[in-house]
């Protein structure tokens, strides 16, 4: 496979040669499924796209050539503007588009019926135009499928998806060929079969040189809790100053506002630096992203909308604000600096509190070894494949025997079995109840053999709840004025809903005042120099990887610590004075009151999911014995449940026998398992996903899913989507394998020490967001309390 | 527990179910049990919800009528949750409410959700006036001395919305007694227009518990 003339001169007049990589990617163009592995910065897009250019050549036929699919919309468009630029430069009669929830509704119907040659989307915008009665016309043509960051999107929900959708358009377009583009993971096999489970190339490029990394020690020692990293402003400015350009990752959306702006509190010389994340309203984003392409900006603060391959050029450092949580994540976003091949990529990890500092050290160590984390994944999920046979169905009527053939060829549900898939279908068609109440109102039904929409303006409604992106309620946030005003952004609503007239906010880096609700729209006034309230922000948390944990445990046992920061090591010292360090062979608990309550702090550093599930599982048996727990916060490294009974005796919480029963009952009413019920609901099409625009104002016409939840443990516990949820527990959110390994591992080994006050490893936990209510007599206590109080204050009781 | 206050000079009890039952008169009243919503929501090309809320509001109430055994039953409208759901009504719902509803004075108000006849026995009524109280389903700002319901009130008190019952001097607004029931907040000026203070929320939940309105 040869590029065309122009495109070769073109490269040639700009000193461009081609990595060995690309060449084997070009080698292999005829390849069915091809899986590139390659370090950031390595030309990997490109690599992606050489055959497609070699194949459009200088008459390219009309039709749609090659879909490319990125998890981002900003990735699209920043691939477009750099694939333009060489086809452009060539003037070879390429056309290249996206296509993203953000693409202008005239764009994408035009995009529609006369298909681009290269069109470039996310996996949500490709199931929508997958829905369309014409979708057979618009891929006919279709002879490549380059998806970038595999290895991102084959960690959720919306990988699988893709693998489902990618079925689908080689049943449209045989002759399909398919292209990963990942960066370096722990199993490229098990992502090869992810992409291609009949088979598929790997191509490992070279990896190049290690990176230059440390940890960004400051004079100041970091705070004793909290987030953010806001006590090394100078520090981070100082680099700032000394490189070209930075970026500044963040874990949390809500800490990245608040550093950007502290930061421009303190940015004395006016240095141009731009934020980037996700609940920004799009037209901030997008000027962000057009002053980066274009070289304005000295830094980007940023979350992981930034994670992933966006082409930034010039970014020389990174600096990771806050523990990287996973080793693998902190390479790749290592990868973000430096973008030219072979030359060692520049990073500092800043850590945001004391506990960081350990947990930053063990992760550059785990950098410095080449150990990478990462846990397999199970099967593909059903509630996605339900979306699919919806999607399908709203495509147009279908054959149950060609779908599941098309469904077991995608990687994820290569093991899928024929009832598993009858199920999912009678879901579909009639709700899949044990009590048969919608044989007459089926959603689907099948006529003449094939399954098709009872009311085709259903189709409609599957539409719009198409994709396996669950977001928490938000709320837009605009200026107040005549016309509208300029959108800000985005809150959750239940931070909107605690707001009151008068209060102020940071958003987009500015501090604004709550004036008012207007049509499901929180409108602001800008209010600078006043303190201001935080928004909480839904920030993606990741588990801290069993890896780094473990790193973490065995640095606890060293006697000193003279790689950390004097600091950090007398506050592990005084912790070990006044209590003790957990260790890898005990189970550390300690019980101490605090502001009125009591609190048991449990040290079981099994990740963030699993010390969730064990606080669940241990109220739970403080419910039982009477101990009236109220609330409880979970980290990767403990638990804090508060409640209003002291805990004496540690041993029978922590029963393995006992938990494990309790798991099995617990799912009955927790918050976790309602909220993973929740999603899981929204993507299978149970419930619709609310949309702000079309959300009624006043009465609310949707109840809780909590509601169904309930009822379907009472009289379906059976059901389909009871058994989504708990599988999705399990793998995920429940993680209790997590737990089985730390009591494993301890042996019954339980120490619980009682203290007069907070301990310096438990205080970081109390600043923790996520706190999660438990909802017994404690809280029934305390809302009985609440209520006397309002009634004595009122003159009524 | 149930919350005991007075209105027009008449004892009632607010009970933690969201029913209300005045035992001078020996009558159970609830509100909005929309009946056969998720057939309804069905039948029109929506969600196919769990079929199962019919039979799970028909448990509660016969729980009510069970515990309290009123010679008069007043449902203070949208009972069904269309004409057309009384009609869908599953047999063994249909067998239970004929239950419920043998030697007792039974009461359907007109909603705004299932106005006209209903086929299932008891009378029919748009309002109906007992002693002092008059029972509607909607609410009139110009008048006193009554119950009604229709708007589904919840508070949000300590994390938790919970539906609740709104009292004043002039009328009681019953929560809906229906599984499949959103709500509206007490703070919505569809509810506070109504009530002139000062105003209690009864809240439902594991007992009735009175507040006081507005919270602040």
């Amino acid at each position: 496979m040869h590029l065309p003339p122009p495109l070769t001169d073109w490269f040639a007049a700009k000193g461009w040669t081609l990595h060995p990589h690309q060449q084997a990617m070009l080698d292999r163009a005829a390849n069915p499924a091809t899986l590139l592995i390659a370090p950031t910065g390595g030309g990997k897009t490109l690599a992606g796209f050489l055959p497609t250019l070699a194949e459009l050549g200088q008459t390219p036929r009309n039709g749609l050539h090659t879909l490319y699919i990125s998890p981002l919309k900003a990735l699209t468009a920043d691939i477009r503007r750099n694939l333009r630029t060489p086809v452009e430069g060539a003037a070879l009669p390429i056309r290249i588009e996206d296509r993203t929830g953000d693409t202008s509704y005239t764009q994408r119907r035009r995009q529609r019926a006369d298909p681009p040659h290269i069109l470039l989307t996310t996996p949500e915008s490709l199931a929508l135009l997958l829905s369309y009665e014409d979708a057979p016309r618009i891929f006919q043509s279709l002879q490549r499928v380059v998806i970038d960051e595999l290895h991102a999107l084959a960690e959720s929900k919306r990988g699988d998806q893709l693998m489902l959708l990618l079925s689908r358009l080689e049943s449209l377009s045989p002759g399909l060929r398919r292209v990963g583009l990942s960066a370096t993971v722990e199993d490229p096999p098990a992502l090869a079969r992810f992409l291609a489970p009949t088979g598929c190339d790997i191509l490992q490029a070279d990896p190049g040189p290690d990176p230059d990394i440390a940890m960004l020690e400051t004079e100041a020692p970091p705070p004793w809790s909290g987030g953010g990293g806001r006590y090394a402003m100078r520090a981070i400015l100082d680099e700032v100053r000394r490189h070209r350009t930075t970026l500044i990752f963040h874990n949390t959306r809500a800490q990245a506002e608040l550093f950007f702006h502290d930061l421009w509190l303190q940015n004395d010389d006016g240095l141009p630096i731009g934020i980037h994340h996700g609940s920004l309203a799009r037209e901030q984003r997008e000027r962000v992203e057009a002053a980066m392409a274009a070289g304005q900006l000295r830094a980007v603060v940023c979350t992981g909308s930034l994670d992933l391959g966006i082409d930034w050029g010039d970014v020389d450092l990174v600096i990771q604000v806050g523990a990287p949580k996973n080793v693998k994540r902190l390479v790749q976003r290592i990868g973000r600096a430096n973008h030219r091949y072979n030359a060692p990529s520049k990073a500092l990890i800043l850590p945001a509190n004391r506990f960081e500092v350990v947990e930053c050290r063990a992760a550059l160590d785990a950098v410095r070894d080449h150990t990478l984390d990462g846990e397999p994944r199970g099967p593909g999920p059903r509630d996605v494949l339900c979306q699919h046979i919806l999607m399908t169905a709203a495509s147009g009527p279908f054959d149950a025997n060609e779908l599941f053939t098309e469904v077991t060829r995608a990687g994820p549900y290569a093991t899928l079995t024929r009832p598993q898939f009858d199920a999912c279908l009678d879901f579909c068609a009639t709700g899949g109840y044990a009590l048969r109440a919608y044989d007459k109102w089926q959603r689907l039904q099948e006529k003449n053999g094939l399954w098709q929409l009872r009311d085709p303006r259903s189709a409609a409604l599957i539409r719009q709840n198409l994709g396996t992106i669950i977001d928490t309620e938000t709320l837009k946030v605009r200026l107040k004025n005549r016309f509208g005003g300029t959108p800000l952004g985005e809150v959750e609503e239940g931070f909107a809903s605690t707001l009151t007239p008068g209060d102020t906010f940071l958003i987009g880096g500015e501090i604004v005042r709550y004036e008012g609700l207007r049509e499901m729209t929180v409108e602001v006034t800008r209010q600078p120099g006043r303190d201001p309230k935080v928004a909480t922000f839904n920030g993606t948390k990741f588990a801290t990887s069993t890896l780094l944990t473990q790193r973490i445990l065995e640095l606890f046992q060293q006697d000193a610590w003279p790689a950390l920061p004097a600091h950090t090591a007398q506050w592990l010292a005084l912790q070990r004075e006044v209590s003790r360090l957990p260790s890898p062979d005990r189970l550390l608990v300690e019980s101490f009151p605090h502001d009125g309550r009591e609190h048991l702090c449990v040290y079981g550093f099994a990740g963030r999911n699993a010390m969730q599930t064990l606080a669940l599982l241990v109220t739970k048996r403080m419910e039982e014995q009477g101990l009236a727990p109220l609330g409880f916060v979970a980290t990767d490294y403990a638990t804090l449940i508060w409640g209003l009974d002291p805990v004496t005796d540690a041993a029978p919480l922590f029963d393995l026998a006992a938990l494990r029963e309790g798991l099995e009952t617990w799912l009955s009413g927790n918050a976790v398992m309602k909220r993973t019920f929740r999603a899981t609901a929204i993507i299978a099409g149970l419930i619709e996903r609310s949309n702000q625009g079309r959300r009624k104002t006043g009465r609310q016409a949707t109840f809780s899913s909590d509601i169904l939840y309930d009822t379907l443990r009472k009289y379906d516990p059976d059901h389909l989507l009871l058994q989504v949820t708990r599988e999705e527990a399990e793998r995920g959110l429940v993680d209790f394998s997590r737990i089985e390994d730390m009591l494993a591992r301890v042996e019954g080994r339980i120490d619980l020490i009682r203290l007069p006050r907070v301990t310096p490893l438990a205080a970081p936990l109390f600043l923790e967001p996520g706190r999660i209510p438990v909802h017994g007599t404690g809280r029934e206590r305390m809302v009985e309390e609440a209520a006397r109080r309002l009634m004595e204050e009122a003159g009524l009781a | 527990m149930h919350h005991a206050f007075t209105l027009s000079g008449a004892t009632l009890h607010a009970l933690p179910s969201g029913a209300l039952y005045w035992p001078a008169q020996r009558l159970l009243c609830v509100s909005d049990l929309h009946l056969g919503k998720s057939e309804r929501l069905a039948r029109r090309g929506g969600a196919l919800l769990p079929p199962y809320e019919t039979r799970e509001t028909l448990h509660r109430l016969e729980a009510e009528v069970d515990r309290t055994a009123p010679a008069t039953v007043i449902c203070l409208g949208d009972s069904f949750d269309d004409l057309a759901a009384v009609r869908g009504l599953e047999e063994e719902a249909r067998l239970r409410l004929a239950r419920l509803m043998a030697g007792r004075d039974w009461t359907w108000i007109e909603g705004n959700h299932d106005a006209g006849p209903v086929e299932i026995g008891g009378t029919h009524r748009a309002q109906v006036t007992l002693g002092p109280l008059t029972f509607r389903h909607i609410a009139d700002r110009s008048e006193k001395h009554e119950v009604s319901g229709h708007y589904h009130p919840k508070l949000r008190l300590k994390g938790a919305a919970r539906p609740c019952f709104l009292l004043d001097s002039k009328r009681l607004i019953l929560p809906a007694f229906g599984l499949y029931t959103g709500g509206l907040s007490v703070d919505d000026p569809a509810l506070t227009a109504l009530l002139d203070p000062p105003a209690l929320a009864i809240l439902t939940g594991a007992r009735a518990l009175p507040v006081p309105l507005p919270l602040r």
